[in-house]
Order: C-alpha cells, then structure tokens, then sequence
C-alpha cells in the first residue's frame, strides 16, 4: 500500500518535472546573454583616446614655412604623403560622381543629378562647392587632375578655426570677409596652426560639410545636424559624449582615403558580415560589429534581422535635437516686402518663409517612412522623363519583400515643388546663385532667365516652357541610434490600427493584418454558441426541466 | 445537492492522470486564448511582446504534454473511449434538444468503461485527433518562420498558417463555451464539475450497459 502511494507520488512528481524540465530548457538560451566580440573589439578599439599616430606634425620643418594659400600647404602635406592626393582624386568626395557608373551618365552631384533642396549645382559652383574638399570648383573649368587642389585640412586639421568662405568654391577667405547669406565674417586661416594640427578626421570635420548639406544646419538628411558635433548619448548612442564617443570614422572606416558608407546605386555594403567572420571588412554597418544575431539568444528580435534592418528600430525618431526640413516648396519664391526679399521664421525658429527659397517647412522628432531597402537607391537625373500627373519620386530606395538581401528600413521623406520643362517633361536645374545680370534667380528674379541659363551651364534642354512639379527625396536615416531602452515596441508596427509598416504590402504581419472572412465567420460561430447556450439555459429553467429536482 | 435520488450510485470515472490532463488543458487553454487574441491585436492585456511569449512557452508546453497524452490514450486502451458511433446519436441528440426540458434521464449514462455517450465521442474524436493537431502543427509552424528554410519548409505560406491557426482558435473558443455550459447539464449544474475534480461522478444506477457501449474490442 505505501508502496503505491510512492508511485503515485512518483508519477505526478514526473509530469511536473517534465514540465519544469522544459521551461528550463526554455529559459536557459536567454539568461547567458554574451556580447557579440565584434562589439568588443570596437569598445576596446575607442577604449584610448590618445594620439593613436605616431607623428606630431607641428614638429615637422616643412609645416613651420609661411603659407598664404591651401595649395601651398598641399604640397607641402604631399612632399611626405606622396600617394595621398593621387588616392583622394579616385573618391567620390573629390569627383562628386557616382564611381561605379560610366563618367557618361553623369551621375552624382558633378553630373545631373538632382535633389528637391537647390536642386544641382551647375550654375551655383562657388555656393556649392564650398563644400568640396578642394581649392577653386568654380566653373566647369576646374582642373581634377591638379594635386595642389586637393583640401587636405578640410578634413584633418583639428583645431576648429578653419573655415571655407560660403561662396567662395572650396578656397577659405582670402581676407575677412562678410559672406552676405548669413552675416557672418569670415577669417582667413592661420595655414601654419591648422597645417600643424592634422590627425584622423573628427565628428567636427565630416559634420562641417554633412551636417550642413542643403546650405543649413539638419536641412537635408534629418539624422544627421549640429546636434551630433557633441551628442548626448540619448541621442547617439554611439558617438554620445557622455557614451563611447565614436568619431565618424569609427563606422566609416577608410581604405586609401575611400571613405565607407556613400550610397549611390552601389550599396555601402555589399555583403551582410561581421568582423567576427572578417576582420578585414569595412565596420559601416550595424552587424559589422553587432553581428546579425545582437540580441539574447532565442529572443524573438534576433528573428527579426532578416527582414528588418536595425535602425527600423533603433531609430526610433529622427531629428531628435534640431529641427529639419520636410518641405521646400519653390513655387511660392520671389514674394518680397517693400521690395525686399525677406525671411518668416516659424515655430521651431527655422524660416518658413524665404524670397530666396519659397515656403518650408520643418519638423522635430520625425518618425521615419519605412521602404524595402537593399543599400542601393535608384535615381533620376535632369536627362530623364518625369510624369508631371503625380509627384515626382527623385529617387528611391531599391528593394522588395522578394528579395532576401532587403530589409525593412527607415528614411526621410523630403518633399517639395520644384521646376520642370513642360515640353520635355524633365526636371529643370535653375542657376540661383550668381550676380545681377548673370540670370542668378536669387539676384534677377526670373524663373525663365534662371532656367535658362542653369541648363546651358549643365548642358541640359530646356523648352522654355516650364511649371512646378510635386517631387520626393529619400534619404536613408542610420544615425541617431537611440539607447536600448528606447528602442520601438512591437506594436509600432504590430499594430492594425496604427502600425508603422501599415504601407507596405504583400506580406502577413502578425497583428497588423487579419483575415476578414475568418474574423467574420469566426466570431460568427462564437455568437452563435453563446446564444445557443443562452436559449438551451432559458429553457431548461423555463421547463424546470433538467435541475428539476428539488434541492 | 446530491444523493437525494435514490437511483444514484458513486463511480470512479477519471483517474488521476485524465483530471490531471483535463485541467492543466484547461490552464493551457485558457492562457493560449487570451495571449492568442492579444497578439492577433484585439485587446492589449499583458503588452503584445509577454503575450508573444506567453503563447510560445504555453503553446509549446502543450505541444510536448500532449505527446504524453497521446502514449497515455493509446498504452491504457482508452483510446476506444473516442471511437465514433452512430448508436444512440440521435437519441442523444433528441435529449438536448427536447428531453432534457422534459425532465427525461438521458439516454446513454456514463459508464467506467463508456465515459462518453456518441455525441461526445464524435466531439472529442475530431478535437483530439484534428483540431488540435492542426492548431499545434500551425502553432508550431508559425513559432519556428524563421527556421522553415533550416527544415525544408521554405515553400510554406505564413499567411495560410496564420489563418488556420486563427480559424483553428475560433473553433477552440467555441467548443469552450458550448463544453462550460455542458457541463452544467449533470443531474446538478455541478456534478460534472465534481467528478472532474475528483474523479467520481455520480451516474443512474443501471444494472446493464448495453453491449456497443462497451469498450470496442480489438478486433
């Protein structure tokens, strides 16, 4: 008897054994949470942030001559670095052309390529090219095989003080200046001090031209402003001061002086690997040091990285800091108050207005629009047609569900009016920035004579007809990665009512979709059971028929 | 309550295991539902992400018990319990429908070795032997996606998992109503609550059991 009494106790010890068994199984994978060495190695890698080089240039003779001009100290840099100018010559930032497409198709910011902020830069060279790392873009007539034009310091001198003058095609002021845009008055160099303090580019040297791009502080990308010169970590949790301080270069590591991460067609990159399998590899993208595996093992975000790129949900918001432009409507430019042009600031302190420009609009803490996204973004040029019956895509992400190389990713959305040719049903490159009587639209004011002459100086047609077309300009947003903490919940976009990815298409999405019929018919079958119940319950206590017996 | 009708006699019908098994379904059950329909987006109880959870630990714990169950059902012969019949079907049928109000004793009582009378044979067959199969199998496949290339499933559609499983849950929580209000039907609302608790029930004290009730004998 107390045998059996043992074994009964035995058996039910078993079954809840079995089941205490699994939930351990179940558990265990996620409690010995490790840190990808990818990671580690990155930590360790920003760990010192002593001089990592092993010269201190203001010891060096031939930076001690007097310069009086950036060429000189090019030659200057290039009598030990002798290589470095060839290199530099072969990088997008020297060429502005997409390197991966026939120098014929012209694609890139040199060519034909167009954006909806001031559209091209034929025409407005020195504006423009204030932002190109060399000495003197000012027309068509730039020599690129000239080595002394390379702007070294742009990029490597680090005491802050060296500024480009705004209009003045890559060269700093030749004397103090008032750059009339903006008010403010510009110095020329001191060449020694900042020919002596080169090192590895910091965040203040690439944000110096990309936080800036569009002529303002946040007006094009939206993850990246002044806001990321000295970050929060709540901010970037990379780069944050207060955090691991990661300099851009830490991603977009260097090979050559080609710099990793532009994305034209070509993708930033081509193969989804860590430095844990290569160590060779460019760290521009999250898995390079995360892997594609960075969260606690068999937890349900690592089943997500396939088909959703990190910054999906890292990326929460951008523009999280300072405001950037979400609209730029040139239809409206020209209005002037007593006969003047004039500026209307709005809200968030950042013109809505601008004779110059025409009505804007900005925006702080913008959640991102989410496309299909395998690196690479397809655009159009001044040369292709356009369909003026609907906004205008410039250019999109490439991508689909198909395709196991894309990923779900977030971007801005900048959207505007700008003009095209009526006849030629292409979009048109104004010159806006010039002097009086040059057919500059921001001194004589005249559309036509602005398109006019910005399509002569990029060799494009122009009908003489034109009007203004809604356009859309994506940029692909990757900075801004908030902490952990305030990564998106599921139901940002598991969600049906007001999911994040409710636009696209084509595919089942827990939450976000259901079946109509199954629904219907389901909820049906469940109604009908519970009246069903309900009327057999009635009657039973109607007829006092079963439970009739008294009690 | 009970007892008062003399006609009654205490049997022991569900051993410890089968309650045991009952109940811990129920728990499971329950907890699928409610997590279920959360995740599916109509009601936020627990947060979507412990919903998710939630349903994947309960639903594969369910998978594995219900392996056991499967040995149980088919090591003690009780497996014959779910044979269909046709016998007495519409008897059954005309009780719950019509005698039940009548006051009428039903026509098939439980019995050790006939615990389900044909209704509930045929009920229990297709819940044991289909929908739940079906919903642990679409269950299962809709927790492994990201493992369908690993196991040779690549061609599989989430979208047609998804839907059999909602179609598969609608048709659960169906059953769960109908079968809480069954077992209200007992000589007392309780009594069948009773004996799933403690494994005897009170049934009508007949001398004989008609032969087809008996377990069917391997042929």
């Amino acid at each position: 008897m107390k045998m059996l009494k043992t074994r009964k106790l035995m058996n039910a010890g078993l079954a809840l054994g079995l089941l205490l068994a699994w939930s351990l199984v179940a558990h265990a994978a996620t409690s010995t949470a490790e840190q990808a060495p990818g990671r580690t190695m990155a930590q360790q890698a920003t760990r010192d942030k002593q001089l990592w080089i092993t010269a201190d240039h203001s010891k060096h003779e031939v930076l001690q001559q007097t310069f009086t001009s950036g060429p000189e100290v090019t030659r200057a840099c290039l009598s030990c670095h002798s290589e470095a100018a060839k290199q530099f010559h072969k990088t997008i930032h020297w060429t502005w052309l997409d390197p991966n497409v026939a120098p014929e198709e012209r694609v890139g910011k040199a060519g034909l390529s167009i954006n909806n902020f001031c559209i091209a830069l034929h025409g407005s060279y020195p504006r423009c090219t204030s932002c190109h790392a060399g000495y003197g873009w000012k027309d068509m007539s730039f020599d690129f095989s000239d080595q002394t034009k390379v702007d070294c310091l742009v990029c490597h001198e680090q005491t802050g003080t060296y500024k480009k003058f705004p209009a003045g095609a890559g060269n700093p002021a030749p004397k103090t200046m008032v750059f009339k845009g903006n008010n403010k008055t510009y110095h020329p160099p001191e060449w020694n001090k900042v020919a002596q303090s080169v090192g590895r580019p910091t965040r203040k040297n690439c944000g110096t031209c990309h936080f800036f791009g569009g002529g303002g502080d946040g007006v094009k990308h939206g993850d990246m402003d002044s806001s990321l010169m000295k970050p929060s970590k709540e901010l970037d949790v990379h780069m944050g001061i207060d955090g691991k301080n990661f300099d851009c270069v830490r991603c977009h590591t260097t090979d050559l002086h080609r710099i990793a991460g532009r994305t034209y067609a070509t993708p930033a990159a081509t193969e989804r690997k860590s430095l844990v399998e290569d160590d060779t590899i460019a760290k521009i993208t999250c898995e390079s040091c995360h892997t594609d595996t960075p969260h606690k093992p068999g937890s349900k975000p690592n089943d997500h990285t396939d088909k959703v790129a990190c910054q999906s949900c890292h990326i929460p918001e951008f523009a999280r800091v300072n405001p950037t432009k979400m609209w730029w409507d040139w239809s409206r430019a020209g209005q002037k108050k007593d006969g003047k042009p004039f500026k209307k600031k709005g809200e968030l302190g950042k013109p809505v207005y601008f004779t110059l420009k025409g009505d804007m609009a900005w925006a702080k803490n913008v959640k991102p629009q989410y496309y299909w996204y395998n690196g690479s973004i397809t655009a159009i040029t001044a040369n292709d047609m356009v369909d003026p019956g609907q906004p205008v895509q410039i250019n999109m992400p490439v991508g689909s569900q198909d395709d196991p190389s894309s990923r779900i990713s977030p971007f801005k959305v900048h959207r505007g009016k700008q003009p095209y040719d009526k006849v030629n049903k292409t979009l048109l490159i104004p010159h806006l920035f010039g002097k009086k009587g040059s057919g500059a639209y921001w001194a004589d004011w005249d559309w036509k004579q602005a398109l006019e002459s910005g399509s002569s100086k990029a060799g494009t047609k122009f009908s003489g007809e034109f009007d203004f077309v809604e356009t859309a300009y994506v940029f692909p947003i990757t900075h801004m990665v908030a902490p952990k903490e305030k990564t998106l919940g599921c139901t940002e976009c598991h969600s049906g009512t007001d999911s994040r990815l409710a636009h696209l298409k084509g595919f089942y999405m827990p939450a976000r979709d259901t079946f109509k019929v199954i629904d219907f018919a389901g909820w049906g079958v469940v109604l009908a059971c519970l009246a069903g119940v309900l009327i057999h319950a009635l009657g039973r206590i109607f007829t006092k028929g079963n439970g009739r017996k008294e009690n | 309550m009970a007892g008062q009708n003399n006609n009654l006699k205490n049997i022991y019908l569900y051993a410890r295991y089968e309650r045991f098994w009952h109940w811990l379904q129920t728990v499971l059950i329950v907890l699928l539902l409610i997590t279920g329909f959360e995740v599916k987006g109509l009601y936020s109880l627990f947060g979507f992400q412990t919903a998710v959870k939630v349903h994947n630990f309960v639903g594969n714990t369910w998978l594995i018990a219900f392996l056991f169950f499967v040995f149980w059902v088919f090591t003690t012969g009780e497996w014959r319990q779910y044979v269909p019949t046709t016998k007495k079907m519409f008897a059954v049928g005309r009780y719950y429908l019509y005698g039940i109000f009548r006051g009428e004793t039903h026509p098939v009582p439980k019995r050790k070795d006939a615990k389900h009378n044909p209704l509930q044979r045929i009920t229990y067959l297709m819940l044991a032997a289909i929908l739940l199969p079906v919903q642990m199998v679409t269950g299962l496949f809709y927790w492994g996606y990201n493992s369908w290339p690993a196991w040779g499933l690549s061609g599989l559609s989430l979208q047609v998992v998804a839907m059999i499983h909602l179609a598969g849950a609608f048709a659960i929580l169906s059953f769960v109503i109908v079968h809480l209000y069954m077992i209200t039907t007992g000589h007392t609302i309780l009594a069948h609550t009773r004996a799933m608790i403690t494994g005897w029930e009170e049934v009508e004290d007949l001398d004989t059991v008609e032969d087809w009730e008996v377990k069917t004998k391997a042929a």
